[in-house]
C-alpha cells in the first residue's frame, strides 16, 4: 500500500488542485460571462490571453509566473506587501501555477453553457420582478451548472497533472511544491523508485476514473443537465 | 377612465414606431401584420426595450417619461408578460415557475392566491411536472398563471395563441375571457388574428407600418367602412351586442335581446359556460351569412329576422355589394349580389329584414362582455 510519504504527496496535490480551482472559479466565471455576454473593445485580446496557457509551452508560462509573481516580481512583491501572500518555492505557488494552467479549461465550458442560456429566460425573470442577483442565483447559475461542473473537472484534472509551469515557477521541493506529477518524475529518475512511482501512477488513474464517474453521477441527478442533454 | 396611456417613439435603422393611445381596463388588442411593431410596443411597456421617446402610464403610475427623466427598471414595472414562446424556466417545476413572481409581493395582503389561479387555468394536476413534459397548450396556461401570480398592474400578452393549433386556441380563449372578467387590470393583447380580436377586444388599436392607424372601441372600429384594408377579412364581419334573457332547455337554445328583437343562439357546449340572465354577449356575424327579405317570413327556416333600415349600399362594380343597415342603434352588414339589389329595388332608407341563421353565430364567437 501507499507509504506515509506517498500519502503526503497525494494530500499536497489534492490541496494544491482544490485551492487552485476554488481561487480560479470566480475569475473564470467573470471572464466566461464577459466573453459570452458582452461585446467590448479588447474582447478578442481577453479571449487570446485566456487561451494562452493552453497553447504556450508550460515552461514559458512558468517562467512568466516567475518573472511576475516571484520574490522580486512586481505582482509577487505587491501581494506580499499587501496581504502577506508569498508564492516563491511554496505550495501556494504550485496552486497559482495550477490555477493559471487550468484556467482556459475552466473558462471554456462555462462560457459555452452561458451562451446556451436563452436570454429570453432572463427577460422573463425580470418581468416577474427579479433583480440581477436573483436572476444570477435562480436562473443563470442553475442552468450553467453543467458547464461549471465540466470546467471544474477538467481544471481539477489539469491542476493535478500540471508539471512544466510548476517546476519552472516553484521548483520541485518535497513537502512544499512536489505534487503527484513531480513526485512520479523524481521517483522515475531514481534507480529504486520504480515501485513507488507505480503506486502513485495507479492512484492517479484511480483518481481520474473516480472523478469522471462522480461527475456523471452528479450530472444525471440534475434536471438542468438532463434537459441540456435531451435538448 | 383611461387605465392605460401609452405614447412611444422608437427608431432603429429603417424601423420606426410611433404609437399613442389610451384604453380602459379590459382587453386592448394591438392588431397588425407581423413587423408592424407590435412586439416592440409590448417590450417598451415592460421596459425590455428602451424607446427613444416614451410616456407610459398604467395602474395610476408613470413608469416611463423621457421628458421627466423617469424610467422605472423592468423588474420594478409590475408587468405580467406572457411571451409568445412561453419562456418557462426549464429547470423548475411548474409550481416553482408559477411561484417565481410571487416573491415580490409575498408580504402584501390581497395578493393573488396560488390555488385560485391554478384552478382558474385548470393546471392543478400539472404543478409537479417539469415544463419539458407539457404540451403547447399546457405550457401557455402555465405561462399565463406565472404572469398572473406576480400580481401585475398590467398584463402584456404577445400572440399568446399563435403557437397553438385551432383546437387548443378554442380551449384557451375561455381562460382569457375569465381573466378579463376576474381581474380589473388592463390587458394589452397583441395579435394578427382577426378572429381572436373580434372575440376578445374591448379596445382595438390597429398598427400598420409602425404607426397607429386607428384606435378606439372595438365594436365601433369594426363598424367603420374605411378600415377594410387594415382589418382584412375582419372587415366582412360585424360585432353585435345582445343581452342574454333565457335558456330554452327543451331546444338547447339561448334567447337574446338585440335592440328589442329576439335572437336565438345555440346553447353553450358546457353547461358551466352558461351566462347569467342579463349578461351582455358579443356576437360576430359574417356579412355573407346575412340574407335580406322585404317582408318577415314565417315560412322559412331562419329564426332570426331583424328589421333593418338601409343606410348605404357600397359596391365596386363587381358582382357583390355590401349593404350597411341599422337595427335599432347597431350596424348590420349584408353581402348580396348587385342583381339582388336591382331585383328587390333596394335603396338607402328602405326597411328590410336581415335574416341570420342561428348556426351562423358561431359559438366560439360569443363572448361575455361588460
Amino acid at each position: 500500500m501507499l507509504t506515509g510519504g506517498e500519502l503526503a504527496i497525494i494530500a499536497l496535490s489534492l490541496k494544491v488542485a482544490t485551492v487552485a480551482m476554488v481561487a480560479a472559479l470566480p475569475f473564470a466565471f467573470l471572464v466566461a460571462w464577459a466573453l459570452a455576454r458582452w461585446r467590448f473593445r479588447g474582447r478578442g485580446l481577453l479571449q487570446a490571453v485566456t487561451t494562452l496557457p493552453l497553447v504556450l509551452p508550460p515552461v514559458v508560462t512558468g517562467y512568466a509566473l516567475l518573472v511576475w509573481f516571484g520574490a522580486n516580481g512586481p505582482l509577487g512583491w505587491l501581494l506580499r506587501e499587501m496581504t502577506g501572500l508569498e508564492f516563491a518555492f511554496r505550495w501556494t505557488g504550485a496552486a497559482l501555477a495550477a490555477a493559471v494552467m487550468g484556467f482556459p479549461l475552466l473558462v471554456r465550458p462555462i462560457r459555452l453553457s452561458l451562451e446556451a442560456i436563452d436570454p429570453g429566460l432572463e427577460e422573463a425573470a425580470k418581468t416577474l420582478g427579479a433583480g440581477r442577483l436573483r436572476i444570477l442565483v435562480t436562473i443563470v447559475l442553475p442552468l450553467a451548472f453543467p458547464g461549471i461542473l465540466a470546467g471544474i473537472i477538467l481544471g481539477f484534472a489539469k491542476a493535478l497533472g500540471e508539471f512544466g509551469a510548476t517546476i519552472t515557477f516553484v521548483s520541485n521541493i518535497p513537502g512544499q511544491t512536489q505534487t503527484l506529477s513531480l513526485a512520479i518524475y523524481s521517483l522515475l529518475q531514481s534507480p529504486t523508485g520504480d515501485a513507488a512511482a507505480l503506486r502513485l501512477i495507479g492512484f492517479s488513474v484511480f483518481l481520474a476514473v473516480g472523478a469522471i464517474l462522480a461527475s456523471e453521477w452528479v450530472a444525471a441527478r440534475l434536471p438542468s443537465v438532463r434537459k441540456a442533454r435531451n435538448g | 377612465m383611461a387605465e392605460l396611456a401609452i405614447d412611444i417613439g422608437v427608431r432603429a435603422g429603417t424601423f420606426t414606431l410611433e404609437a399613442a393611445f389610451e384604453a380602459g381596463h379590459g382587453i386592448t388588442a394591438i392588431f397588425g401584420q407581423s413587423g408592424a411593431g407590435k412586439s416592440t410596443l409590448l417590450r417598451s411597456v415592460a421596459g425590455l426595450t428602451r424607446p427613444d421617446r416614451a410616456r407610459i402610464e398604467y395602474g395610476g403610475r408613470v413608469v416611463h417619461d423621457t421628458n421627466k427623466g423617469i424610467d422605472v427598471a423592468a423588474h420594478r414595472r409590475k408587468v405580467g408578460y406572457v411571451f409568445q414562446d412561453d419562456r418557462l424556466f426549464p429547470h423548475m417545476t411548474v409550481r416553482r415557475n408559477i411561484a417565481y413572481g410571487a416573491a415580490r409581493n409575498a408580504a402584501r395582503p390581497g395578493q393573488p392566491h396560488f390555488d385560485q389561479i391554478v384552478a382558474m387555468l385548470g393546471i392543478d394536476t400539472l404543478i409537479e411536472r417539469m415544463p419539458e413534459t407539457l404540451s403547447g397548450g399546457e405550457r401557455k396556461r402555465v405561462a399565463i398563471a406565472r404572469a398572473l401570480m406576480s400580481n401585475p398592474q398590467i398584463l402584456l400578452m404577445d400572440e399568446p395563441l399563435a403557437s397553438l393549433d385551432h383546437a387548443r386556441r378554442a380551449r384557451i380563449m375561455p381562460y382569457l375571457e375569465l381573466i378579463r372578467s376576474e381581474t380589473r387590470i388592463p390587458i394589452l393583447y397583441v395579435s394578427h388574428e382577426i378572429d381572436e380580436i373580434a372575440r376578445l377586444a374591448d379596445t382595438l388599436v390597429i398598427v400598420s407600418q409602425g404607426r397607429v392607424v386607428a384606435s378606439g372601441d372595438a365594436t365601433a372600429l369594426f363598424a367603420r367602412s374605411d378600415l377594410g384594408e387594415h382589418l382584412g377579412q375582419g372587415s366582412a364581419s360585424v360585432l353585435l351586442r345582445a343581452i342574454f334573457r333565457h335558456y330554452d332547455e327543451d331546444h338547447d337554445m339561448m334567447e337574446l335581446d338585440l335592440e328589442g328583437y329576439t335572437v336565438y343562439l345555440l346553447g353553450p357546449r358546457n353547461r358551466e359556460d352558461m351566462p347569467a340572465p342579463g349578461t351582455a354577449l358579443r356576437l360576430r356575424v359574417d356579412s355573407s351569412d346575412v340574407a335580406l327579405s322585404l317582408v318577415p317570413r314565417s315560412d322559412i327556416s331562419v329564426r332570426n329576422q331583424l328589421p333593418m333600415v338601409i343606410e348605404e349600399i357600397i359596391g365596386d362594380g363587381r358582382a357583390s355589394v355590401e349593404i350597411r343597415g341599422i337595427v335599432g342603434l347597431q350596424l348590420v352588414k349584408a353581402r348580396v349580389t348587385r342583381r339582388t339589389v336591382e331585383d328587390l329595388g333596394l335603396r338607402p332608407g328602405n326597411t328590410v329584414y336581415a335574416l341570420i341563421k342561428t348556426l351562423s353565430f358561431e359559438r366560439r364567437l360569443v363572448q361575455e362582455h361588460d
